[in-house]
């Protein structure tokens, strides 16, 4: 008995482009003429619905692709760090969606018991949603953002060390692991934090909500700070990998792990800062999702669901394709939730089935993703 | 895959297969009711949805999340469609139904199959889970079809009867359906498309080259794969008189993962030894867990069960059966004389079958 079955259901790591690339291209000869009329005949439809449902309601229209670009924002938060971690060491991190999940449930557990200021403690406010009761200035909104999302860094690299480091490269073996964590991970949770669902509060000093051109208000939270933060984020990531010294080698080892770590740069350091990264930013989206949604059991499902989804339509390992997989992705979240209603059928519950058939249409035209590319 | 140890069962594993047998067989008038229905009856039918796992991960080297979602189309399907409260209710005839839910999860395999097939390993892992997840929130949000707290008081065919008062047709039931699906994989191994299959889950760039079309290949075992976990779904819904989205969440995903596991995932038989395993240490842990604070505790069943995957997956890849036959090897070689057999061991040495005849399943 050896651990050899693994490598069996391994990636081919050293003949990947013969394996990976022949399956796409030359499985079905058909599918992809067929598939791009498909799917464009596909998206005209949808394009053409949503321009009449604009042409309709034109403030409403505004007002949920915000929460679609807002969603996404948040969504490529999370998912940029799941395609960091896999891009780099081949693991696909089953347990981010609890670390999300745990970052936000930290900050909100700093925020409470070190930022209540003196008198709010009997108001218990009963609405686990309502901004109401306390209040906190910037430092008990920003103090516990940066601590968590270190702390899920750190935690991160503990799991990565501990559990996963020798195990590296049986990939199947990797995911069982994280998918163990994240079962404890989640029974914790709920053990320490309940099953009501809690929200951590916005400073006070920040406004409600900004009014747009138009005369659109929407909300401060989730169009200035998530969305701004996905912005940052984005751009420090881009030029951590195009511009610095780091950067280089995980793009060095994306592409070729073996020859990096083979011209004697230190692969196990690099891996360590890269999981740091990638758990921080699950802490972090997990802040921001805290703030802008709420945080309750199921929402770690929910988000590794959207971060698989984001990664699976961009490609692994694919910085921009998770800032397009989370655009895809929120955008038709949004769109699905409200124009999904046809004269008086209503059909805005069966909006799973317009994600799946997303996913679907992106699968059959490019198996590995819109940027991914064989392992 | 075992076709080589299968034909050398020795003395000592007939003796054990007729015992295991014979007790399976009396096991209404050996056991208690509760046994028979909570740990026998589960342990059934949660092994059927593992081996549908185990079918397709050690012959077509495909490991599935997504089968807990079929089972539940299944499950769901078959419920809306016979007499129930919540849901549709189409009132039909209780196996017409069954056939009716069975037909839906393997047509939605097949299509799940069709998409996921075309990735390897650890992308159609992330593809199957997605798709499985998708699943639970369809049944979540459509509440048409899945009532607002499930599909209750199912009707059942007359053969189960009610399981609340008499275990035994039911167990009687799942058992032949365990029969059935193991007899039936051990089959579909042997012809020329299990063949096929073993060949493209070790070397699919020369199957390919040989002429298969593997990706028709895997899909088609994919809706096989879903044809049997929709079998569990039927058996989980008869079970439980019931079925509601949170009974095919995620959770219930890597419950049927974690048996997988425990049993190996690579030996069929394993899906039914993890199934037992996980149906006692669920119902018998309670009592014995040490309380830690809030941290371990009759309430933190999760975290024991996310513990022992842990530790399995760590310490022993093939599960509860690798660890048995690890001891077996070694209790040999201390005894000096045995010889090592090589089949045990083997998912990456599958025995040499027989060689294919040119165009059997050639595309």
């Amino acid at each position: 008995m050896s651990f050899q079955y693994v490598s069996s259901m391994r990636l081919p790591l050293r003949r990947p482009r013969a394996a990976t690339a022949s399956s796409t291209a030359e499985a079905l000869p058909g599918t992809h003429h067929w598939g791009r009329v498909l799917g464009g005949a596909a998206a005209a439809a949808v394009l053409g619905w949503l321009a009449v449902k604009a042409a309709g309601n034109g403030k409403q229209f505004v007002t949920v692709t915000l929460n679609g670009l807002t969603l996404a924002a948040l969504y490529f938060v999370v998912a940029s760090g799941f395609t960091l971690i896999f891009g780099l060491m081949r693991v696909v991190n089953m347990a981010h969606g609890s670390l999300y999940l745990l970052g936000g449930y930290l900050a909100f557990e700093m925020q409470e018991s070190w930022f209540q200021k003196e008198g709010g403690g009997l108001d218990l406010s009963l609405s686990a949603g309502g901004s109401s009761g306390t209040e906190y200035d910037l430092i008990g909104w920003l103090v516990p953002l940066v601590l968590a999302s270190l702390l899920i860094g750190v935690l991160g690299v503990a799991i990565q060390q501990l559990f996963l480091r020798w195990n590296q490269g049986q990939d199947l073996r990797q995911a069982l692991i994280t998918i163990a964590i994240s079962v404890i991970l989640a029974d914790q949770m709920l053990a320490h934090f309940g099953g009501i669902a809690k929200d951590i509060k916005t400073p006070a000093s920040w406004p409600e909500t900004v009014t747009l051109p138009g005369d659109i208000t929407y909300g401060f939270f989730r169009l200035v700070i998530v969305t701004g933060s996905a912005l940052v984020i984005g751009l420090l990531l881009w030029l951590m990998i195009k511009r610095t010294r780091f950067g280089l080698i995980v793009r060095a080892g994306v592409d070729d792990r073996q020859m990096v770590s083979a011209i004697g740069i230190n692969i196990p350091l690099v891996f360590a800062g890269a999981f740091f990264i990638g758990a921080m930013l699950a802490g972090f989206g997990g802040v921001l999702g805290g703030t802008m949604i709420a945080l309750e059991p199921g929402e770690d499902t929910s988000f590794l669901l959207a971060s698989l989804i984001v990664v699976i339509i961009g490609g692994m390992g694919s910085l921009g394709g998770a800032a397009i997989g989370a655009l895809a992705l929120g955008l038709v979240d949004a769109y699905a939730d409200v124009y999904l209603v046809f004269g008086d059928t209503n059909l805005t519950n069966y909006s799973i089935l317009v994600t799946f058939a997303l996913l679907v249409g992106v699968l059959a035209v490019r198996p590995l993703g819109l940027f991914g590319r064989p392992a | 895959m075992n076709a080589a140890t299968r034909t050398r069962l020795g003395i000592p594993s007939l003796i054990a297969l007729v015992v295991v047998g014979l007790v399976l067989l009396l096991a209404p008038l050996i056991f208690s009711e509760y046994f028979v229905s909570v740990i026998l009856t589960k342990a059934i039918w949660l092994g059927i949805a593992a081996a549908s796992l185990i079918f397709l991960s050690s012959y077509g080297g495909m490991v599935s999340l997504a089968q807990v979602g079929l089972y539940g189309i299944a499950g769901f399907t078959m419920a809306n469609l016979v007499a129930a409260d919540g849901g549709v209710a189409a009132a039909w005839t209780p196996w017409l139904a069954v056939i009716g839910g069975v037909l839906a999860a393997t047509l939605i395999g097949l299509v799940f199959g069709a998409i996921a097939s075309r990735s390897e390993g650890i992308y159609f892992l992330m593809i199957t889970l997605a798709f499985g997840v998708m699943v639970y929130y369809f049944w979540g949000q459509v509440t048409q079809l899945s009532g607002f707290g499930g599909v209750n008081n199912v009707d059942l065919p007359a053969l189960v009867g009610d399981p609340g008062k008499d275990p035994a047709p039911l167990f009687y039931v799942s058992l032949g359906a365990a029969l059935l699906v193991l007899v039936g994989i051990r089959y579909l191994a042997r012809t020329p498309f299990g063949l096929a299959l073993q060949g493209i889950r070790d070397e699919p760039a020369r199957m390919r080259a040989l002429g298969y079309n593997v990706t028709l290949h895997r899909a088609i075992a994919f809706a096989v794969g879903a044809l049997i976990a929709g079998i569990a779904g039927i058996l989980s819904v008869w079970y439980n008189r019931r079925i509601s989205p949170g009974s095919i969440g995620l959770q219930q995903t890597i419950d049927v993962l974690v048996i997988a596991v425990i049993g190996g995932l690579y030996r069929l038989e394993g899906a039914w030894i993890g199934a037992l395993t996980f149906a006692l240490i669920d119902n018998y842990s309670r009592e014995w867990t040490p309380e830690i604070g809030n941290v371990l505790g009759p309430e933190r069943f999760n975290t024991l069960i996310g513990v022992i995957f842990l530790v399995i997956v760590l310490v022993s890849p093939g599960g509860l059966v690798g660890i048995w036959e690890q001891g077996k090897e070694r209790f040999r070689g201390a005894l000096g004389g045995g010889r090592t057999r090589a089949g045990p061991a083997a998912p990456e040495a599958p025995p040499v079958q027989e060689p294919l005849e040119p165009g059997a399943v050639k595309q």
